[in-house]
């Protein structure tokens, strides 16, 4: 038995395949492009080749992510507060608290003990409280992501961000450049700015522990210990892919119906 | 992200002197000198009516841009800073201008000079700037009495049109004009944010839309949300646009139609409206300083 | 004069709104007390009314500073609304 899982996001989409135990057998993911079908499609092809399988073995697909309606070979869709949801409790039934940060948009979950969604919040469509927010910001200062998060952990330094929209954070950060700021100090205040954002858009649905964080900003440690800091946390909860998890959520739904 | 090759991002500086008038032969000569994020701007009234003015790109060094900007109509005709009798600085940099006798928001100034320059019955007031966009309603005396302002999101600003210019490579002083020359007004694009804004017309482009209908869907979305903030305050007549976007005739127009009130239009450069206001406001405090009224 | 304080971004409408005609004629002002998040100071307006002010260092991120004073459900009164006895502060969201 072969499921196929498809989170089409807005900068990147991410796909694999688990068998009837659950179990990942291949994932890969690339940059979701101008044409989300074509792209999936070949991803997809890509992790059959791999497996040694066709298209057609695929008992079924279930496609996530901003772009799900631009594929027209999945049997299901899910949204994207579902995935989250059953691919986290799956992995870890203490969870009560999903914070996801994804390209263009984030968002936190509530759950109650049985991995049921009981409250949700999203921001969207401003790119102030987004990972595009640090992944400009990091070309900005022209270092890697990889980088990024190394040297956020570094500063001892607080220095504060004023600008709030991306387009003018982006001067600011030039700026502080021109004058002389370290570049660690500036990474982390990058860090410390997006995750204040973010907890406090986590506090709207009163934060319960576990939390867990996924979506590619969570390999960002830098992020990950503001984000601590700022909710008072002693630990967050993040599986070992966290930019999988909606591909693997849509999956194990799909494997269930 | 800003320094294209071509620079498609650079609007021109201006300077204008009123050559019908001599500012020696004047008794009261009063300045108003606007620093904004991305543009200054210096205004000089002889008795109470508009002589010169100046608009110069906004520098790094902040203590030197009012003194730039004030430099030149000093090359024109002569007139230096000491010869002002009151100067009133306004803007995002007012505290930037040492020489300026008195500082005052740019809302209020605002009012004062779009009610000067576009009569008592102005109501409504836009102001889309560099780096903020504001709506204002004014009073038939052109005291404010309702106002927000948003300087938190590029979108709508100047700067969010320097970025698209560079994005589709048309100089920005076309883009209003060439926004029309398409076969029919497309759907605004969806994300209002720049940046994602930015992927999401890059995309059209891709998909085969030309550089106008892209350009025609971007500026219609910056309308629509530029009128949202105007629909706020409130609309109501008569209507005045003012700040450096006021140029672009592709989001005005696009405004006028979703508020369905047409600005008043005057021969004057828009951009200088909060500058013009700071030196009516000179000569008033000028006035009562010295007791004239 | 309505000031309205905060911002409009891609994520929606974020505005305080205070109507200085009702709040300057309050003595006690016990909107800067009763927020949590202290955002609000007495200040005088352009016109010289003394008039409570949103702090300018938080005008741009009042989403986020009033995120807890807003749950996603079951919203209680606001502090900042219910102790103004003039109903001059609005919420816009």
């Amino acid at each position: 038995m072969y499921f196929a899982g498809l989170d089409v996001g807005a900068r990147y989409t991410k796909t694999l395949i688990i068998d009837g135990d659950a179990r990942v057998l291949s994932k890969k993911m690339s940059t979701s492009g101008f044409d989300n079908n074509i792209i999936s499609k070949n991803l997809l092809n890509n992790l059959c080749m791999e497996l040694g399988i066709t298209l057609e073995e695929i008992n079924k697909i279930g496609v996530t992510g901003c772009g799900k309606k631009n594929i027209d070979f999945a049997n299901y869709e899910f949204s994207e507060t579902m995935v989250a949801a059953k691919s986290v409790f799956f992995f870890n039934k203490n969870v009560r608290t999903i914070i996801e940060v994804g390209a263009e948009e984030s968002r936190v979950v509530k759950l109650n003990s049985d991995g049921r969604i009981i409250d949700s919040v999203i921001n969207e469509k401003c790119a102030a409280g987004t990972g595009t927010f640090v992944e400009l910001m990091a070309r900005t200062l022209e270092i890697t992501l990889k980088d990024f998060s190394e040297l956020s952990m570094k500063s001892e330094k607080k220095i504060p961000m004023n600008a709030h929209c991306i387009v003018f954070a982006e001067s600011e950060v030039v700026s502080l450049i021109h004058s002389g700021v370290d570049k660690k100090d500036i990474v982390r205040a990058v860090n410390d700015a997006i995750a204040s954002r973010i907890a406090s858009m986590a506090r709207r649905v009163k934060v319960e522990a576990e939390v867990a964080l996924i979506g590619g900003l969570a390999k960002n440690s830098g992020f990950v210990f503001s984000l601590k800091n700022n909710l008072e946390l002693d630990n967050i909860v993040i599986p070992d892919d966290p930019e999988y998890m909606g591909a693997f959520g849509a999956a194990l739904l799909t494997r269930e119906l | 992200m800003l320094m294209g090759k071509k620079d498609y991002w650079r609007w021109s500086e201006n300077v204008y002197i009123d050559r019908n008038k001599d500012w020696r032969q004047g008794e009261i000569i009063t300045c108003g000198i606007d620093v904004g994020s991305v543009s200054t701007k210096a205004v000089i009234m002889v008795d109470g009516s508009l002589y010169a003015y100046s608009v110069i790109r906004t520098g790094v060094n902040a203590q030197e841009n009012a003194k730039k900007a004030f430099f030149p109509m000093e090359e024109e005709t002569g007139i230096k800073i000491e010869n002002c009798s009151y100067i009133v600085g306004t803007g995002y940099g007012r505290i930037n201008i040492p020489f300026a006798h008195k500082t005052i928001t740019e809302i209020a100034c605002h009012g004062k000079g779009a009610s000067f320059v576009g009569g008592k019955k102005i109501r409504t007031i836009l102001d889309m700037g560099g780096q903020d966009c504001k709506a204002i309603h004014i009073d038939e005396e052109g005291r404010v009495t309702n106002f927000l302002m948003n300087d938190k999101c590029a979108a709508g600003t100047g700067r969010g049109l320097e970025l698209l210019a560079e994005l589709l490579e048309i100089p920005i002083e076309e883009l209003g004009t060439r926004s029309f020359d398409i076969d029919e007004e497309p759907e605004p694009i969806s994300n209002v944010c720049v940046v994602f804004a930015r992927t999401e017309a890059y995309g059209l482009l891709k998909k085969g839309w030309s550089k106008n209908k892209v350009l025609a869907a971007y500026l219609r979305a910056i309308a629509e949300r530029v009128s949202s903030l105007i629909m706020r305050i409130g609309v109501e007549p008569e209507f005045f646009v003012s700040g450096g976007i006021s140029k672009n005739v592709g989001i005005v127009k696009r405004i006028e139609r979703i508020i369905g009130l047409e600005a008043v239009k005057v021969d004057i450069d828009s951009q200088i409206i909060g500058a013009l206001g700071a030196a009516i406001f000179a000569k008033a405090l000028y006035e009562k300083e010295r007791g004239i009224i | 004069m309505i000031v309205h304080y905060g911002y409009l971004d891609a994520s929606g409408e974020y505005f305080i709104t205070v109507d200085d005609s009702k709040c300057s004629v309050c003595i006690e002002k016990g909107c800067i007390k009763a927020c949590p998040k202290s955002i609000f100071m007495e200040s005088e307006n352009d016109y010289g009314e003394k008039v409570m002010m949103v702090k300018d260092e938080v005008r741009k991120m009042l989403k986020y500073i009033c995120a807890e004073c807003k749950p996603s459900v079951n919203r209680p009164p606001l502090p900042c609304v219910t102790a103004c006895p003039y109903d001059a502060i609005t919420h816009s969201w």
